[in-house]
């Protein structure tokens, strides 16, 4: 297999790796406001606590991957998304502060700010990267310019209605996700009421996936070709249907750990089906696609890419290790009288 | 000066990487003490020393969250504002960063979840051991950055493709061990140690003066001295080696610390200005005090053996050579007072009077902002010098910024940073300074998991 297409598979995987990790925490980001109580926000927070931060190095890491294998694709886009990435950024910075700062002082004022610091944060953060995959699918204004790919359109370019739309769609599949995800780790009353939320977040996540499934069949013409050329890749639009639907069948059954792994698959898969959809594209251009990058056209030289696959090879076993042992220290529900946050 | 895109791009790049600099030093020093007092802790079983390592632990998560928050802007601004510069390295200067984030920010986060919420849950070993990994992950993080910027500094193990007009990596490992990275990498480390060492001095003078956990403070004080006179005397000797190496592999450079506008004749030595004020005009150094031949015996060992100055490169390779020579100078000024003053209170140590000296503890309250300069000076230095060049001598930083992006959108950016950093900023001060008001806090005795691992455990209450 060409290197390049082993790369495309590798940012695939950090990509999936990022949302269905850092997806729960945004999750419960989201849903912050929705507890009132401040004991009750402090279990919330110390539920993502040992994990959030871990988790936000799938995207790092992913930036540093693309940087490495894709210049010309990391070049373009982060250079192009210029002030989409700046806003992401200060929801990302903020997120993380409020997270470490708000329980540190006992002054309501204090914690209703980090409070809303923290939701709005993770609001944003979760909108902005809903609309760069609608963007993603749409396809971006690049054209060449002095001997690369360069954007050409605004800030306002980005927002379109499909766009808009896919960072609903990811708004309430973050939600949903950290829903489940809070099932799991809370007990008690408030476990009672965020089990009520489920109905809600999945109604609100359904919805949104029929939309933007529909939207999507109809309106973005280049989507299907791949499926086109190769039918059998249904199978994982038909299986990403299936998990989403044994989430409420989980939850009807008490049992919210397969509800979340069901969430868990759905959110792989729907990466997956973004990935379908690109192949072999990274950005696609809505001018013309001789100006699209691929996975040729962009990548950096084989030999950067074979030391890359080495520094893959050796750290993802650990990188999967101190995660799986984080996750397992931290198993079970948040012990009320021991929290840090 | 015009404000355009690059220049902008340069400014907001100066302004969050010197406030993003201001942490991930402090961490790492700050993990080298808190490995010794839990390792002390589980030595000797004094509980005080545990909670020590506890109150360090708080105020240590609230710098790696600074860190990680101002970091991930850092690492989407080659992206952003440099695109042409992201071409042209990403072949290169790419991986070193994406083995940061694999090899070195998992490591991190992870343990430092332990760290954290992990005093009830693992053992006191599982523990020591946690803070081990995250003070590793550190200087793993902190070795990959140094290779990307040294490889900037001084390129090396690739060829430039000028068909793709990009440059291209030939030897990784050439790469990794570009000729100043090594250099670079110990004294950016010997600059984090005397950070963490001034930090903990200033903080348990503090108590000290005010009479507050007397005996903790002691404790904290000791070790944070030995750190710190250790690592002020090696920062000479690191910095001494580092210098003659950017002599020879970066001699404009060299030339602008030092001011050296002339190569003196054959025969004659070069000065060693300890202060002044590099003129361009008249190339030369005004109100400058200079010991005759010191830079060429530095260098050479020899008061007589010529040095390459600026007049050996044409003008449009020089460095600002005023703001050089000037945080160079800074750097080194802090360097000789963090040598004198612990030297100094090693003396009173010695003479069983450290604690009585009540000016040199006041001294020690503040002198923690001698190494922040030290640290934000040294890569001032190290980053003007490199001008006009961002990767020496292959691609000037002029050619380097993002055709795409806008002045306006890059004023809109400055202006978030400088609205965010601020904020952030006065926030962290005011939460270190609540955190360390309330100070250490000694336990009961028996501290569910930690009790095990205590022999004869000293439960005695603090003076």
């Amino acid at each position: 297999m060409d290197l390049e297409v082993i790369w495309f598979f590798l940012l695939g995987i950090l990509l999936a790796g990022y949302a269905l990790l850092d997806g729960f925490d945004l999750g419960v980001g989201i849903l912050h406001p929705f507890v009132r109580d401040d004991r009750d926000r402090r279990v919330l927070l110390n539920s993502i606590g040992p994990f959030w931060d871990g988790n936000e190095v799938w995207l790092v890491t992913f930036g540093g991957a693309m940087f490495a294998a894709f210049p010309e694709v990391y070049a373009t886009v982060f250079s192009g998304l210029y002030t989409a990435l700046m806003l992401l950024l200060c929801a990302l910075i903020f997120r993380a502060i409020s997270l470490e700062l708000r329980s540190k002082l006992d002054q309501p004022g204090w914690r209703s700010f980090w409070d809303w610091a923290f939701a709005l944060g993770s609001g944003v953060a979760t909108l902005l990267f809903g609309v760069a995959v609608g963007n993603a699918m749409t396809g971006l204004p690049v054209k060449e310019v002095n001997g690369h790919i360069e954007y050409v359109g605004t800030f306002f370019n980005l927002l379109g209605p499909y766009q808009l739309l896919v960072g609903v769609f990811t708004l309430a599949m973050f939600a949903l996700h950290g829903n489940l995800y809070l099932c799991l780790k809370t007990d008690g009353e408030l476990h009672q009421r965020v089990r009520g939320w489920t109905a809600k977040t999945f109604t609100f996540f359904l919805v949104t996936y029929l939309a933007v499934t529909v939207y999507t069949l109809a309106k973005i013409g280049h989507a299907l070709d791949n499926f086109k050329k190769h039918p059998t890749a249904w199978i994982i639009a038909v299986i990403c249907a299936l998990a989403v639907m044994n989430i409420p069948r989980s939850l009807a059954k008490n049992r919210p750990g397969a509800a979340f792994l069901s969430s868990s698959a759905a959110i792989v898969l729907l990466n997956a089906l973004l990935g379908l959809t690109l192949w072999p594209n990274l950005v696609i251009s809505s001018i013309d696609p001789m100006f699209n990058l691929h996975i040729y056209n962009a990548a950096s030289s084989p030999k950067t890419l074979k030391i890359m696959l080495t520094i893959a090879l050796l750290g993802m076993p650990l990188v999967l290790a101190y995660t799986s042992a984080i996750y397992w220290i931290f198993r079970g529900k948040v012990q009320v009288d021991k929290m840090t946050y | 000066m015009e404000l355009d895109v690059y220049m902008l791009s340069r400014l907001q790049f100066a302004l969050t990487i010197m406030f993003h600099y201001l942490f991930p030093p402090l961490t790492i020093g700050l993990s080298w003490l808190m490995v010794i007092m839990e390792g002390m802790h589980l030595k000797t079983g004094d509980r005080e020393y545990e909670a020590i390592a506890r109150f360090w632990t708080e105020l240590f998560a609230v710098v790696f969250a600074m860190g990680v928050a101002t970091g991930i802007v850092m690492e989407f601004q080659f992206g952003t504002n440099w695109a042409t510069y992201s071409r042209y390295v990403g072949d290169v200067f790419g991986s070193p960063l994406a083995a940061e984030g694999i090899f070195a920010f998992f490591l991190e986060s992870s343990f430092l979840a332990v760290l954290v919420f992990g005093w009830d849950r693992v053992s006191a070993r599982m523990h020591f051991f946690s803070t081990c990994m995250v003070s590793f992950g550190a200087m793993l993080s902190s070795i990959w950055i140094v290779v990307a910027n040294s490889w900037q500094q001084t390129p090396a193990g690739f060829v430039v493709n000028e068909t793709l007009g990009r440059a291209e990596i030939t030897s990784f490992r050439a790469m990794v061990f570009n000729p100043s990275t090594v250099h670079r990498v110990m004294h950016v480390w010997l600059g984090a140690g005397i950070l963490g060492a001034f930090f903990v001095l200033s903080i348990s003078s503090y108590y000290l003066l005010h009479g507050r956990h007397t005996r903790m403070a002691r404790k904290m004080f000791k070790v944070a001295l030995a750190v710190g006179t250790f690592m002020s005397l090696a920062a000479l000797g690191s910095g001494h080696l580092q210098a003659k190496n950017v002599g020879a592999t970066q001699p404009a450079k060299l030339a602008a610390f030092e001011g050296l506008y002339k190569t003196p004749a054959e025969g004659e030595g070069a000065p060693l200005y300890l202060f002044g004020l590099p003129n361009d005009e008249t190339e030369s150094v005004d109100f400058g005090f200079a010991v005759p031949g010191g830079l060429s015996f530095l260098m050479y060992e020899s008061f007589k053996t010529p040095v390459t100055g600026l007049d050996q490169f044409p003008r449009e390779d020089w460095p600002p050579v005023n703001l050089s020579f000037q945080a160079y100078h800074m750097m080194l000024t802090v360097g000789v007072f963090f040598i004198g003053i612990t030297l100094l209170a090693c003396f009173f140590w010695w003479r069983g009077t450290v604690f009585d000296q009540r000016w040199l503890l006041w001294v020690f309250v503040f002198a923690v902002i001698g190494p922040f300069i030290g640290n934000e000076a040294g890569w001032c230095a190290a980053e003007i010098g490199r001008q006009p060049w961002i990767v020496y001598g292959l691609l000037r930083t002029g050619e380097a910024f993002s055709p795409a992006v806008s002045a306006g959108q890059v004023v809109f950016s400055i202006g978030m940073f400088l609205a965010l950093y601020t904020f952030m900023f006065l926030v962290w001060i005011f939460i270190m300074s609540k955190k360390i008001q309330k100070g250490p806090e000694l336990r009961e005795a028996a501290s569910g998991a930690h009790s095990g691992a205590l022999n004869g455990a000293d439960k005695s209450e603090e003076g």
